[in-house]
């Protein structure tokens, strides 16, 4: 399973950094997301994806035996994902104004801060 | 454990939401957010007092023990760091009265700038690697804020790109704290320091160590990760650029110094070799690229990247005066960088252009020339500033440990951001105004009392240069201290364990 994921988790960047790099204004978006969606399942993959029982200490032992799911990496994700949902949301209006001010969606066009003057 | 280092995290926090209460009252939210920088630097230097005999001060969050809960650290850098980001805060919101203008300032400016700094405050705080992650993100969403505020064309433009290649360094730095949890299983810094060295392959400590080095040195912007930072950071108002310009970029190198330090020190050949590397040809990268530009601005921040290079030098020699050096560095660097933007921000709203061509004739103004000339001096490393005795106890350590061709580059470097110094000098402050053309741009904002509260935080920050290059000693020693702090983790370890 974890050597599935491995290829899954690679696609991902490929794809992810392959509409980074493209022209259009609305892949750099998608691009982002993608390449954030591969980070936050190479963590869960990276926590292992063995079964085990939920992370609950019975009542009568002090402290968890035998294999368990580990839960801190869902909880990494889960921060992850908001906090990528947050930055994604602003990245989509930033690339709506500068789709409004600038009328393309070649990024070829926006070489401006970059031009020795 | 104490209370007093949840306080740098409070303030700005409280400070940003009074703001938003007084959002229709400009005048009050100008008000509100300067009492709050203002208890921000009392409070970070009285955190720098406590810590300066050596103490680290440790809060564990919720009383959580250690490995588990989220931990506050202060040792003398993270204090020195701490003081720092206060003092920027305090110096580009005074600035920000009379330049930032109504129809940013009606948009949450000022709360924006102390959440900002509070994102600042919680990075150089923590003592939990995804914790850093978590406030990377606060002061990325608040300076994403700030460099789109306003929506000048150019604006948006530079922020588009200041996003992406950040995100894209978040995405690796998120990774990268992924598998070290996966492989070590802790994210405490000071339980991965116990952790890291007993990873078998070396290769995949050595691995995790470069996603770091990548991931960190995208927001420090060395070479070959800067391009984001000089096609973005010259387009915001002077007050935004001039906060960005100190404090954003050291967070960056404060995170590098931190995990190079603490954590990733189990192949110092490669980790630390492959960081040398990178300082000198950031700092060549950088100071050619000021060469070509004729833009105030632009030449500044590509001297940033050159600048970043010394720093990161320091970490990559990895002996105690070469850390010194580092932590001086930084220190001079974060005062006089802020500085020169600042100054570059009046000679705008004096003449209304940041173009070097269309400028001249600013001898006119004495004080201002004066007041540039000082950071200039010192960026360029000119005796008595301070700039002077960060590069000469880098020098030294490059000598000792025989690394020749870096402190060749260091000292050609440091010749090269001369010239561009006396470049700005004599484009701007020496040649006679050129006469405008027909449209012409008109003369700028003219306003003297616009001017003399612009004048008041960069007569205090060049100031502070002036004693930090006569005072030197103090400083350096205190520098000194925190070098020796962070090449022997173990009081650092212990204070965080409880061992």
């Amino acid at each position: 399973m974890e050597v599935l994921m491995a290829f899954v988790i690679g696609g991902l960047y490929a794809a992810g950094i392959y509409l980074l790099l493209r022209r259009s204004l609305v892949s750099v978006i998608l691009g982002l997301s993608v390449l954030g969606n591969a980070a936050n399942l190479l963590i869960f993959t990276a926590g292992g994806l063995t079964r085990g029982v939920p992370p609950v200490i019975p009542a009568e032992a002090t402290a968890m035996s035998g294999p368990f799911a580990d839960p801190l990496p869902q909880a990494l994700i889960l921060t992850a994902i908001v906090i990528g949902f947050g930055v994604l949301a602003f990245t989509a209006v930033l690339v709506h104004r500068v789709h409004q001010n600038i009328e393309t969606d070649d990024l070829d066009a926006l070489k401006n801060t970059d031009r020795l003057d | 454990m104490s209370n007093l280092i949840i306080l740098p995290l409070m303030i700005p926090l409280f400070t940003a939401i009074a703001g938003l209460f007084a959002w229709r009252s400009l005048r009050l939210q100008r008000w509100i957010s300067f009492v709050g920088s203002a208890g921000l630097l009392v409070v970070t230097v009285a955190i720098l007092v406590t810590v300066s005999g050596g103490e680290i001060l440790v809060l564990q969050a919720s009383n959580w023990p250690a490995p588990f809960g989220i931990t506050l650290v202060v040792d003398i850098f993270s204090g020195f760091m701490l003081v720092l980001g206060a003092l920027i805060g305090l110096a580009t919101n005074v600035y920000s009265f009379k330049t930032v203008g109504p129809g940013r300032e009606a948009f949450g400016y000022y709360p924006l700038c102390q959440i900002q700094l509070m994102g600042v405050s919680g990075a150089f705080l923590t003592g939990d690697i995804f914790n850093l992650y978590v406030w990377f993100e606060v002061l990325l969403i608040a300076s994403f804020v700030l460099m789109a505020l306003g929506g000048e064309v150019p604006q948006l433009e530079g922020a588009l790109k200041y996003v992406t290649l950040n995100l894209l360094s978040s995405a690796v730095f998120l990774v990268a704290v992924g598998i070290l949890y996966a492989v070590t299983g802790s994210l405490n810094m000071a339980a991965l320091a116990g952790a890291v060295p007993n990873i078998q392959p070396v290769g995949l400590a050595n691995t995790l160590a470069t996603l770091f080095l990548v991931a960190f040195g995208i927001k420090a912007a060395i070479f070959p990760l800067f391009f984001w930072l000089p096609s973005s950071y010259h387009t915001p108002p002077a007050a935004v650029s001039a906060l960005f310009a100190g404090l954003l970029t050291k967070v960056g190198v404060y995170a590098l110094i931190r995990v190079f330090t603490l954590i990733f020190t189990q192949d110092i050949g490669f980790t630390h070799g492959l960081i040398v590397a990178v300082a000198g040809l950031t700092m060549l990268t950088g100071v050619l690229g000021a060469v070509a530009q004729n833009d105030f601005r632009k030449i500044l921040s590509f001297h940033i990247i050159s600048q970043i290079g010394y720093m990161i030098m320091g970490l990559g020699l990895y002996t105690p005066l070469a850390l010194a050096g580092s932590v001086f560095y930084i220190i001079h660097h974060i005062i006089v960088k802020t500085n020169l933007f600042l100054v570059a921000g009046v000679v705008n709203q004096l003449r209304g252009t940041y173009h070097l061509k269309k400028l001249g004739g600013m001898y006119q103004y004495p004080l201002l020339a004066v007041l540039f000339l000082i950071p200039a001096f010192s960026l360029a490393g000119v005796p008595p500033l301070s700039g002077f005795f960060a590069k000469l106890a880098l020098v030294q350590s490059g000598l000792a440990t025989g690394d020749y061709a870096i402190v060749a580059v260091a000292l050609v470097v440091s010749l090269l951001t001369m010239f561009s110094m006396t470049k700005i000098w004599g484009e701007v402050f020496w040649k006679p105004l050129p006469v405008p053309e027909q449209e012409g741009e008109g003369p700028g904002l003219t306003a003297d009392e616009a001017v003399r509260i612009m004048l008041i935080p960069v007569s205090i920050l060049a100031a502070i240069t002036v004693a930090l290059g006569l005072g030197a000693e103090t400083i350096f020693a205190l520098a000194v201290r925190a070098a020796e702090q962070l090449l022997d983790p173990t009081a650092y370890i212990n204070a965080v364990l409880r061992q």
